[in-house]
């Protein structure tokens, strides 16, 4: 049984740090507006861009000249798993739920006797995978610098990738991320970056929608193989943001939930210590009373 | 006569403008491109250079863009480009730097294809500062 001292000292425990979590919780939800707002924001030139390209895609289908970056390498030995997690913890399941999905795709890859390398966007989920997958670990892009995410550090990302599909590192990259749904639900997410894949459906849309007499400057060719590697930029873009929106989401969950234990745990410890002092009240009146009737 | 081009200015990071306006010239990847209304469906690269946009009213604001590409449809003309902002914030300085940087990049370059790919955007750059200027001066 602890003693009275020992539970008025947990009790002022659990309020700091339901302080705390108070406190992270507001500045998670202040940071999920903004990264919600740029998420929004970013939308309209991804959407733009997968229309055009599906459009020109389509016509490119099971063409022999078709670019390398939408027909692929005609291998598919060498996977790159881009994994894009938080920087920091604290957020619920947020970060183990992108690397729990990349692990099950990479267990299933190994098992088809292909070769994977991961390359982690993020602290967090590189120091999950390490643990298993040592080997298979290319690099670590930490984000920690970077205050604001902006385009330019997708393109980065974007110009890595592309390298290394240049120097036949790799045959076929997948991002994964969670896409941002609500405050309470982030869906772990995976896309096929290289080779690129579109909606056939939209693509069909873009062609009979009246565009299909459409003039190219310089011409098709050019303008696919300008766009290939620029779409790669954007949809890690889009990615980053959409994890930057979910791990505020989550991470404001999740303190949400820890406030909320913090005060459950609050109420529970200040019953006992209550009940306890009440006992050694009761305890103390016995013995004087026991006293003066001894005497 | 259609009566405007609807004209949409879209970065990676934020949507720069969305306006119904009278014509608009685009720096299109083998020249600049006047789109009115109307205009038959073409899509384009670009090269870094001046939108420049005329108001129904004829007032005209210009953007610097730095590259990207143009789609223009029944629906308007969209322009995707990478670094979108008003060429009031990309002046003679901007410019000026880039300069530098490519000349640096071209006294870097070692193989032919470098070489031609760094001169490229050299002159790119030289030229829109001559064009620059120009506006600047049809702006006052």
């Amino acid at each position: 049984m602890p003693s009275l001292k020992d539970l008025k000292n947990r009790i002022t425990s659990v309020k700091s740090t339901q302080k705390i979590t108070k406190a992270m919780q507001m500045v998670a939800a202040a940071k999920l507006k903004r990264a919600q707002d740029a998420a929004e924001a970013a939308r309209p030139y991804a959407e733009r861009m997968e229309k055009v390209l599906s459009g020109l895609a389509l016509a490119y289908k099971g063409r022999p000249d078709a670019p390398k970056l939408l027909a692929g390498t005609g291998k598919d030995d060498v996977h790159l798993l881009v994994v894009a997690t938080g920087e920091r913890g604290l957020a619920g399941g947020f970060n183990s739920s992108i690397a729990r999905m990349a692990r099950e795709h990479t267990e299933e890859l190994l098992a088809q006797g292909k070769t994977v390398k991961i390359l982690c966007v993020g602290r967090k989920g590189a120091d999950i995978l390490k643990r298993q997958f040592s080997k298979n670990m290319l690099e670590t892009i930490s984000l920690r610098e970077v205050k604001q995410l902006g385009y330019d550090t997708a393109q980065g990302i974007g110009q890595k990738l592309l390298d290394m599909y240049e120097a036949e590192e790799f045959d076929v990259a997948t991002l994964f991320f969670a896409t941002f749904k609500s405050v309470i639900s982030q869906v772990p997410t995976s896309i096929q970056l290289i080779p690129a894949k579109f909606d056939e459906e939209e693509g069909e849309e873009a062609v009979h929608s009246g565009a299909a007499i459409y003039e190219y400057e310089p011409d098709e060719e050019t303008i696919l193989a300008d766009l290939l590697p620029r779409n790669v930029s954007v949809q890690v873009f889009r990615a980053l943001l959409e994890n930057n929106a979910s791990f505020f989401g989550a991470q404001m969950t999740a303190m949400d939930n820890a406030t909320r234990n913090a005060g459950e745990m609050i109420n529970k410890l200040t019953l006992s210590y209550n009940r306890q002092r009440q006992a050694q009240i009761t305890k103390e009146l016995i013995e004087i009373i026991s006293g003066a009737e001894a005497l | 006569m259609a009566d405007g081009v609807k004209i949409e200015i879209v970065s990676p990071e934020y949507l720069v403008l969305s306006a119904e306006v009278r014509s608009v010239v685009v720096p299109g990847a083998e020249g600049y491109l006047t789109v009115m209304g109307e205009h038959a469906p073409l899509m384009t690269t670009l090269k870094p250079g001046f939108v420049t946009v005329t108001n129904t009213d004829g007032a005209a604001t210009s953007y610097f863009v730095g590259g990207g590409f143009a789609d223009i449809s029944q629906a308007g003309l969209t322009i995707l480009a990478e670094d979108a902002k008003p060429a009031s914030e990309f002046g003679r300085t901007e410019i000026e730097a880039k300069i530098a940087e490519a000349q640096e990049a071209l006294s870097a370059a070692e193989d032919i294809d470098a070489k031609s790919a760094a001169q490229n955007r050299l002159d790119t750059w030289k030229n829109l500062l001559v064009e620059s200027a120009g506006l600047g001066r049809a702006a006052h």
